[in-house]
């Protein structure tokens, strides 16, 4: 299996290969029968790649360590959970990854696309043919995950502890399902520049592959939050480092697309705009895993530095150069009839949400690469760090939650005064009253009463909407509440799944604003002393320490101290925090020792507890803090992506045709060009 | 004013808050990110340096990191092969933070030539991978070898 699996990794390079070329063939020459090859080669390509990813697992799950990749990131005590994610805990195992999700997206497109698009589908076929050869090349020749040792060690190193935690082993597969979701989309976009047929047809066709990249791209981050506060114990959650900002870049680009989409299928407005979104998104997501792969902008992130970033520019100048000249010679081909009509419209939100989002991700990538710029221009490197990014994204970003609000309730084309008096009269005054009611008690942080107080504004677009919705529903079908509610939703998925993703948008900023009201101590402690703080929320805490414990896992040595925990007086139970040793199957040390942060977990804030070291036998210096309504930023990713989920969701044809073709339409107006219709086999 | 006009008009407003932000926050809150060698020429070439919040990229002297009991508190010194300085830092010390690491620290450089490091940061190229040369040096497989 091993054998086959790298065997497979050189066919699938050669099929790759004669995808691209006969897929371009085949369009310019405009012979189906090179063109129906390059499907075929799309499908086996995805074969041989899934091959060689099973040689893979079977080399792991076999403890082969023969192999530099096994040994470099797995050992015999490894859990087997582990020991099936440790495929993409390295750069060559990345890559194989990366290939193999998008041959996978790649087939599925072709097969989606088998009856439609057919003017588009050789180019689209070739693009992923082209971006396929580029990342299997670069596995051939520059980071092999079959690459011998030349000797077998008797075991692994092991997977470094701090990838041992099921935050990441499902966080970098969603990122990566996210950002290769942004190729099909990219080749649609290359197709249609080429091919000049760029109505909405093609933003139909690529208009749920976004959907499908935002979705992953929201929970991988969601998932790499979670495990930078539960694993690195620092006490956050995002620290605006490269690494991170490379995975919000292609989200920001993805969430303005899908905004500035809906102008266009409305008004027919922004198709430059669009063409150029789409393409950014995939540069955003190739730069995204060049970032993180090359080492070329210093990162705590530090994967190895290696000859593949080169490779990665490479591609992207290559890419970059296409797309420029292809929309340079098309730029008539791209104008648009219809123009704004009103600074008081839908069209001028979307515009002004899209302005932001990019403005958002400029300032992101301006920050993650100023240390490069600078030091190319005035030649001494200048890094920015949090404070650059807050100081210019608080500002905008609470600007984009307030047109969260107007944006889905203000008109199209010119809204009128009762327009504006009716849908925003309740909501206007939600924010008022939250932010009286925050000051009254208190609350003094500028920028978190502003956060509160447009949440409380769009919270109650949302609740209106939504009891419209549902109200009408009662009232012509006499439905229940939760009948109306579901069909309401069930019916108008784009429409209740946006306003989902919304609420979980605002659910995000109360828990982000939460941040300003931290505090932390710094404490020393002996067994049975005890150390007594007040909370963000004015309760008085007791810790007393347990007592530092020391005993064998199964694949570490573990220190561990046990922290008893009362409110006010009331017990909360016991917050433990340990220093792990890991140690392969011969007990012998891998590793530095890593800290396993304890959590004391509750909607209103969590109770952070950090073993810093040990002193002796029995005194332990610990950080502990208290950090307010962190627990929303899971929920808010997860109302997110759940409010992605439905939007996303197929849909039943109401009229009740072919499943297929209800499907490929499902919320979008597309006349199928009778011509492309089945025509039973094909 | 056409619709348009004033689109525009607002997108460039918003774009000149976004740009003048983003300006005045790197000149209040950039940082130089320089080597020992780097540093202490700039030093010698302006005394504004000292005491001026910079941070160092360099590597830990192997044998030079006296942690205070407890792990709360550390002093190694950090060189690039040219110069070498003494680093003092307080706070919780990085898993990863062990000899002949790359660190970069952020604080000031004190007159008396310590640096005071507010902000520690290790990072291994070991960490989530490893060059192969690199592999063999690492103690479970000098043994692993042995026995074999």
């Amino acid at each position: 299996m091993i054998l086959i699996g790298e065997l497979s990794l050189w066919v699938a390079l050669l099929m790759a290969a004669w995808t691209t070329t006969v897929s371009f063939a085949g369009a310019r020459l405009g012979r189906d029968d090179l063109v129906a090859s390059g499907e075929r080669g799309i499908y086996a390509s995805f074969a041989f790649i899934l091959l060689a990813s099973m040689g893979l697992w079977t080399a792991l799950l076999s403890h082969d360590f023969s192999f530099t990749y096994v040994a470099s990131f797995t050992s015999a005590n490894l859990p087997t959970l582990y020991t099936l994610t440790a495929f993409w805990a390295g750069q060559a195992g990345s890559l194989l990854f990366w290939a193999l999700i998008l041959s996978l997206y790649s087939a599925i497109a072709v097969f989606a696309n088998r009856h439609r698009n057919r003017v588009l589908m050789p180019y689209v076929t070739g693009v992923l043919g082209a971006t396929l050869l580029f990342f299997v090349a670069t596995i051939c020749f520059g980071a092999n995950p079959y690459e011998r040792l030349g000797w077998v060690p008797a075991d692994g190193r092991g997977l470094n502890p701090q990838l041992q935690n099921p935050g990441m082993a499902f966080h970098p597969p969603n990122l990566y399902l996210g950002y290769v979701a942004t190729t099909i989309p990219f080749a649609f976009a290359i197709a249609a520049l080429i091919t000049r047929k760029l109505d909405a047809e093609w933003l139909a066709a690529v208009r749920r592959w976004s959907l499908i990249s935002w979705f992953f791209l929201t929970i991988g981050i969601t998932l790499g939050m979670w495990w930078a506060y539960v694993e690195l114990g620092w006490g956050g959650y995002w620290a605006w480092d490269p690494v991170e900002n490379a995975s919000f870049l292609p989200w920001l680009t993805g969430t303005a697309f899908l905004h500035s989409i809906m102008v266009q299928e409305k008004r027919g407005m922004l198709r430059k705009w669009n063409v150029v979104l789409v393409v950014t998104t995939f540069l955003l997501a190739i730069l995204g895993t060049f970032i993180t792969r090359s080492g070329v902008i210093s990162s705590v992130h530090s994967f190895a530095q290696s000859p593949v970033g080169t490779w990665f520019v490479g591609f992207l100048a290559v890419a970059v150069g296409v797309t420029v000249w292809l929309v340079a010679t098309r730029l008539k081909d791209l104008e648009t009839k219809a123009g704004l009509e009103s600074l008081l419209s839908r069209e001028a939100a979307f515009l002004y949400n899209n302005l932001i989002l990019v403005g958002i991700a400029f300032s992101v990538l301006w920050g993650t690469l100023f240390p490069i710029l600078s030091e190319a221009v005035r030649g001494t490197k200048i890094t920015v760090g949090p404070p650059f990014f807050n100081a210019v994204n608080i500002p905008l970003g609470l600007t984009l939650l307030l047109l969260t609000g107007i944006g889905p309730l203000i008109a199209w084309r010119r809204a009128s005064a009762a327009n504006l008096r009716r849908q925003f009269a309740a909501p206007a005054a939600a924010g008022v009253i939250a932010l009286a009611f925050l000051a009254a008690l208190g609350m003094r942080a500028g920028w978190a009463l502003a956060s509160y107080a447009l949440g409380a504004f769009v919270a109650m677009t949302i609740v209106q909407e939504f009891a419209k919705g549902v109200g009408a529903r009662r009232r012509l079908h006499g439905e229940g509440m939760a009948v109306a509610f579901v069909r309401l939703v069930g019916r108008n998925r784009r429409r209740y799944g946006g306003y989902i993703v919304h609420a979980g948008v605002v659910v995000l900023f109360a828990a982000f604003a939460g941040l300003a009201f931290k505090s932390e101590h710094d404490v020393t402690l002996t067994t049975g002393q005890a150390f007594e703080a007040t909370d963000p929320y004015g309760h008085k805490w007791r810790f007393v320490s347990q007592g530092i414990s020391q005993f064998e896992a199964l694949n570490r040595q573990v220190t561990a101290i046990g922290l008893d925990a009362t409110r006010d007086g009331r017990r909360e139970g016991v917050i433990r925090s340990e220093k792990r040793q890991h140690v392969d199957s011969r007990g012998e040390a891998t590793f530095e020792p890593s800290t396993e942060v304890g959590i004391l977990e509750a909607p209103s804030q969590d109770v952070y507890v950090v073993l810093a070291g040990v002193r002796g036998q029995d005194t332990a210096e610990l950080r502990i803090s208290f950090n307010p309504l962190v627990w929303w930023v899971w929920y808010g990713g997860m109302i997110m992506a759940f409010g992605g989920l439905i939007v996303m969701w197929p849909q039943a044809d109401p009229a009740g045709g072919r499943r297929g073709a209800a499907r490929a339409q499902s919320g979008y107006r597309t006349t199928l060009d009778p011509a492309g219709a089945p025509a039973g086999s094909a | 004013m056409k619709a348009r006009t004033k689109f525009i008009v607002g997108g460039a407003g918003l774009f000149g808050i976004a740009g003048w932000l983003m300006v005045t926050s790197i000149r209040q809150t950039g940082v130089y990110y320089l080597t020992p060698q780097e540093l202490s020429a700039k030093v010698a070439a302006d005394s504004t340096f000292y005491d001026a919040g910079v941070k160092v990229g360099a590597r830990v002297v192997p044998g030079s990191i006296q942690r205070s009991p407890g792990g709360i508190q550390v002093a190694f010194r950090v060189t690039d092969g040219a110069v070498t300085y003494p680093v003092e830092y307080r706070g919780l010390i990085p898993d990863t933070f062990t000899d002949s690491v790359d660190v970069v620290v952020e604080g000031r450089l004190g007159r008396d030539g310590t640096f005071h490091a507010t902000t520690l940061l290790a990072k291994c190229a070991s960490r989530y991978e490893n060059a192969p040369d690199k592999y063999r040096q690492t103690p479970g497989y000098k043994s692993a070898e042995k026995r074999a």
